[in-house]
């Protein structure tokens, strides 16, 4: 019956919270203007100028309004500046995709070699040093130039931040393989590749994860950043875009959707480092 | 004629520092060879150096009539830690060795005399268990059998049943007298048991204390194999040997370290086979 009790506990706890929460938010942006118990003929009547008591923030009724519509109809397109959630959110997720996939291809085979040549390492270590805690954003201009794609663009921004963590995570974690297992493979004379494969992979595949997994929260909080400066398409457009509209009801629906779509990428590789740890 | 494997004059030295030197013993084909000695001797560097783990300082290693450089499958490793890779199973880790071993055998055939090695060892039914799931001693009967599926013409013991309880430690023992004390495979183990040399060795290598330590005599076990743990106490010679080795342990070996005697030479250290003194009373001592 405990067990039960303190299973429950949290969930229970968290619900309250939220029902707390949303209940503060209803409160703080209720309608306190003069016309809001008025027969609404008669408010008409008093003209614009009593009618000022109205926070323009939404209740979280509009809000779950705006969430229930973009789940009924996630994927039109009525033009440019008028696309659904749906296509706002996947073209976020391929650009974060992309960029990411790109960045583990250079950064697991070179965070290899940094790991199993010292020399190599302590060599590039000073320029990882001075580009790892650049902005992404302070490359945009540069990518702009060069590039002459905004999309493009965005991929490199994303390329260019989740590098770094997966490359020193690499490293790390092939450095730090145990010099046992590593006798082990040469007292077997196991050929470099199938030691690097079969040996050092698995070996350093927790440590290797844990950068793509830090990685990824970088991109996909960069994308958004990267999106408002490129614009055109993506969730972070889509935020901005509805500034400009003046709709705070779709602005805390687009960060609503960034906090969900953000946990799920980061339990997904939670998930897959899971089932690469080893236990000792 | 050389002995099958032969170590010639190998040496370590770190800096000024000497750790040993000037090391010559053989072991023969199907021998047992057991070297004891206390903690900062080198006795893991000299296993290292056989293993082709480390390479020595000066000196040579000659197996078979060829000068040894480098690791080889032909000298099998049983490592104190176990040294499994914790992300395969114990099949696994059985079967990562035999294909190293066999690159072109089909894989049905791998993993037949994975599970065959394993249950050598009596582990036929923790095969597919990950190492995490095992006892110490399960563990280093499948780094027993990983060194035994190789078939290596030499087999490398480093302190292989230290790090295990004394109980588990003299079942895995016994085992490895099953398993190897036949006369078949040739092994040299490093220990700092007196019993388990006793128990396993044919011969014995004395090592004085570091630093520069050397090899002070070498002791041939006269009791003959397979050799019992149950009796061995029985018989004539048990107490003469092992008193000769722990007075060697508590006393000579620190008596004995640094200064090397006029006219010494590693090539040519003491050969002894204790027996019991006449009184058949155990030996007092022996002069250093």
């Amino acid at each position: 019956m405990g067990r039960v009790k303190s299973a429950w506990a949290a969930p229970m706890l968290s619900a309250l919270i939220l029902v707390l929460f949303l209940a503060a938010w209803q409160l703080a942006v209720r309608d306190t203007s003069p016309t809001a118990g008025m027969d609404p003929e008669y408010a008409k009547l008093m003209g614009a100028a009593v009618n000022t008591g109205k926070s323009a923030l939404p209740t979280p009724g509009d809000v779950a309004g705006k969430l229930w519509g973009a789940i009924q109809d996630p994927f039109y397109d009525h033009g440019p500046n008028d696309k659904g959630l749906g296509i706002q959110l996947g073209y976020s997720l391929a650009r974060v995709l992309l960029g990411f996939g790109l960045a583990a291809l250079v950064a697991i085979p070179l965070g290899f070699a940094i790991g199993m040549a010292p020399v190599f390492g302590a060599a590039v270590n000073p320029f990882i040093q001075v580009l790892k805690p650049v902005s992404p954003l302070a490359w945009m201009p540069l990518a702009l130039y060069t590039i002459k794609d905004s999309n493009k663009s965005a991929i490199f921004v994303i390329f260019i931040c989740s590098v770094w963590p997966m490359l020193v995570n690499t490293a790390f974690g092939v450095a730090g393989v145990r010099r046992e297992w590593l006798n082990v493979a040469r007292t077997l004379e196991v050929s470099a590749w199938r030691r690097a494969l079969f040996v050092i992979l698995p070996a350093a595949a927790p440590t290797i994860f844990t950068g793509m997994r830090i990685s990824i929260g970088i991109a996909w909080l960069v994308i958004v950043a990267a999106e408002m400066l490129v614009g055109g398409t993506g969730i972070g457009y889509f935020v901005w875009n509805q500034w400009n509209n003046l709709s705070l009801a779709d602005i805390l629906l687009g960060i609503l959707l960034i906090g969900l779509v953000g946990m799920a990428l980061d339990r997904l590789l939670g998930l897959a480092a899971s089932a690469v740890t080893w236990r000792e | 004629m050389r002995p099958y494997l032969s170590i010639e004059g190998i040496a370590r030295r770190y800096g000024e520092r000497t750790v040993f030197r000037d090391l010559w013993f053989g072991v023969n084909r199907g021998e047992f060879v057991c070297l004891i000695g206390h903690s900062g001797c080198g006795k893991t560097t000299i296993l290292n150096i056989l293993a082709g783990l480390e390479a020595p300082d000066d000196g040579a290693l000659v197996m078979d009539g060829h000068e040894v450089s480098g690791p080889s499958l032909d000298r099998a490793v049983i490592f104190q830690s176990h040294a499994l890779y914790p992300w395969l199973t114990a099949l696994g880790n059985v079967a990562f060795a035999l294909r190293s071993r066999h690159p072109k055998m089909p894989k049905s055939e791998i993993e037949a005399r994975a599970r065959a090695a394993l249950t050598l060892v009596g582990l036929k039914d923790a095969a597919d268990q990950k190492p995490s799931e095992l006892s110490g001693g399960m563990k280093q009967r499948v780094g027993i059998a990983r060194a035994l599926s190789l078939e290596p013409a030499m087999l490398l013991m480093d302190e292989p049943f230290s790090a295990l309880d004394a109980l588990t430690r003299g079942t895995l023992q016994d085992e490895v007298v099953g398993l190897v004390g036949g006369g078949k495979q040739t092994a040299f183990m490093i220990t700092h048991d007196v019993d388990e040399a006793i128990l396993l060795a044919d011969r014995i290598i004395l090592m004085t204390n570091g630093p520069d330590a050397r090899i002070a005599e070498i002791v041939t076990n006269p009791m003959p194999r397979p050799r019992d743990r149950t009796n061995l106490h029985r018989q004539p010679g048990y107490y003469a040997l092992r008193n000769h080795i722990v007075d060697f342990l508590v006393t000579r070996s620190r008596l004995l370290a640094g200064t090397r005697p006029e006219g010494w030479t590693g090539r040519d250290v003491p050969h002894i086979t204790p027996t019991d003194p006449v009184s058949s009373q155990p030996l007092e001592t022996i002069a250093p």
